[in-house]
């Protein structure tokens, strides 16, 4: 594996592979020295054309921990905002010889176009391209739900996610599906057909427009947020009735089995999706799926830099 | 395997005494066996770490914590090969400070597995000491390292392969000198 650009690349071998290796890498977060050797000499280089705040923050620290040198490249104050091509961004990174570059752009597919162009030599990890796919993210939830639900060992077989929310415009929905599929999950997305995309069909999961009917048997809900900013049409009435329909409030979560956890990839609009009570809930591992974001990308990282790069294919 | 140009140098009596020796040996260096930690490394150090833990506590009446330290992310030769699968790291609860470390593995040969260890120690903490047990010293070392505790010392040619087999993961207690080297086995 060079590159990771797609959760769906992942076979299930690859992927428990990348889940080991964070559940080792996980206990160095507990030591005095939060630092190892591993990638001293490599360059990883964050190339981020849309803001984010958890995966960049993850991927710099995920780097750093691993001694690599981190270069930290954002759109705005760039010369991108002059106009540069993407084209001429990673030529300029290849030239001063990052190894890994981390991308995330608004268009889906930048990250392929990246990795197969023949710009660059490195490896290149997708961190959320346009409405296209997030894997690091559904790595990281894939670790969240393995702790809590199978004991950190093993793929996911038999358990049961729900995904609720906007669909349309969310990377990590269709990550997850491809990823949670692949480890053995039984994945039911729930949105209104206005949130939802054309050929979901062909997803490997099932599909309600009924929030409530897919909740009893979840034995994980995530929420995806509602993102305003890709809106540029009227998907649904008002932001009340939207909450009223596909809101996880209290009285939901008493719909749910005991033992269920309540997931959210971030950032959260507490109120919309989500409410406060149930985001800040003892069932809710929110803040825990960030932590446990260091630990997979670090993994990834690893996996990619750590060997020999020149005989990967 | 290749038997005609293999040979058992050490059969499951052997290892046991050896194992029993070094318990030993151990417990007379350290005057006792107080803030004593063993820390195998995978794979076979672990389940030697364990033994040697047993016959310890059968002699001093009082059990030693045992540990696994996984030297992959330490290693000089990550960008030899592929990135590799990590083992597991299990650190006993008491940690490492101010304790007396031995070191467990199966084959000493460069010297580069310990080196590494000692590096991941640095940054578990700050032991009293660390010493070095192992079954087998095969020589060639590449690094100004010495074990404080030997199972066995047997002068092998450099082509030649050691390889140890233990109960725990292959079945059988077993240390095998193989006339040609396939590459595998105790070359870290």
């Amino acid at each position: 594996m060079k590159h990771l650009l797609s959760a769906g690349d992942l076979t299930r071998d690859d992927a428990i592979l990348i889940l080991d290796t964070a559940t080792e890498l996980a206990t160095v977060t507990d030591r005095s020295v939060k630092k190892l050797p591993t990638l001293r000499g490599r360059t990883v280089v964050n190339l981020f054309f849309e803001d984010s705040t958890r995966t960049r923050i993850s991927f710099e620290v995920a780097a750093k921990r691993l001694s690599a040198d981190v270069i930290n490249f954002a759109a705005k104050g760039s010369s991108v905002s002059k106009g540069e091509s993407l084209k001429d961004t990673a030529l300029t990174l290849e030239a001063i010889g990052a190894d890994a570059v981390v991308i995330r752009h608004g268009s889906s597919g930048a990250p392929h176009r990246l990795a197969k162009a023949g710009w660059i030599g490195g490896s290149v990890i997708n961190a959320g391209d346009g409405t296209h796919e997030h894997p690091t993210q559904a790595l990281l939830d894939a670790f969240t739900l393995r702790r809590h639900l199978r004991e950190g060992r093993g793929d996911l077989t038999g358990i049961r996610v729900t995904i609720v929310g906007d669909v349309l415009h969310s990377r990590v929905a269709r990550s997850n599906v491809l990823l949670l599929r692949t480890l053995g999950a039984h994945v039911t997305v729930v949105a209104p057909p206005t949130l939802l995309p054309f050929g979901i069909s062909a997803w490997p999961c099932d599909v309600t427009y009924d929030m409530d009917s897919a909740l009893p048997e979840a034995d994980a809900v995530m929420m995806l947020r509602v993102q305003g900013e890709r809106m540029r049409a009227a998907y649904f009435p008002s932001a009340n009735e939207y909450s009223r329909a596909y809101g996880l409030d209290a009285q939901r979560l008493r719909a749910m089995r005991p033992d269920s956890i309540i997931m959210h990839p971030g950032p959260m609009n507490r109120g919309m999706e989500i409410s406060a009570d149930v985001a800040d809930s003892d069932r809710s591992v929110i803040v825990e799926q960030v932590a446990n974001g260091v630990s997979v990308r670090m993994a990834v990282l690893y996996l990619l830099l750590g060997g020999d790069m020149k005989g990967q294919g | 395997m290749d038997t005609s140009r293999s040979h058992v140098v050490l059969d499951d009596a052997d290892i046991g005494r050896a194992i029993r020796r070094i318990a030993h040996e151990i417990v007379e260096r350290a005057r006792g066996s107080e803030d004593l930690v063993l820390l195998g490394v995978p794979t076979r150090g672990v389940p030697l770490a364990h033994r040697i833990a047993e016959a310890i506590a059968s002699t001093e009446g009082r059990s030693v914590p045992v540990g696994s330290l996984d030297i992959t992310l330490y290693r000089d030769d990550l960008r030899l090969r592929p990135a590799r699968a990590l083992e597991y790291t299990s650190i006993p609860p008491e940690g490492i400070d101010a304790k007396t470390i031995i070191l467990v593995d199966d084959v000493l040969f460069s010297g580069r597995t310990v080196r590494a260890a000692l590096d991941a120690l640095n940054d578990l903490g700050r032991p009293a000491a660390v010493r070095l047990a192992v079954l087998i010293d095969r020589g060639h070392r590449e690094l100004p390292i010495r074990p404080d505790f030997v199972g066995k010392n047997i002068p092998t040619s450099i082509v030649e392969e050691v390889r140890v087999e233990v109960a725990e993961i292959d079945g059988v207690d077993r240390v095998t000198i193989l006339g040609a080297s396939d590459d595998r086995g105790d070359q870290r």
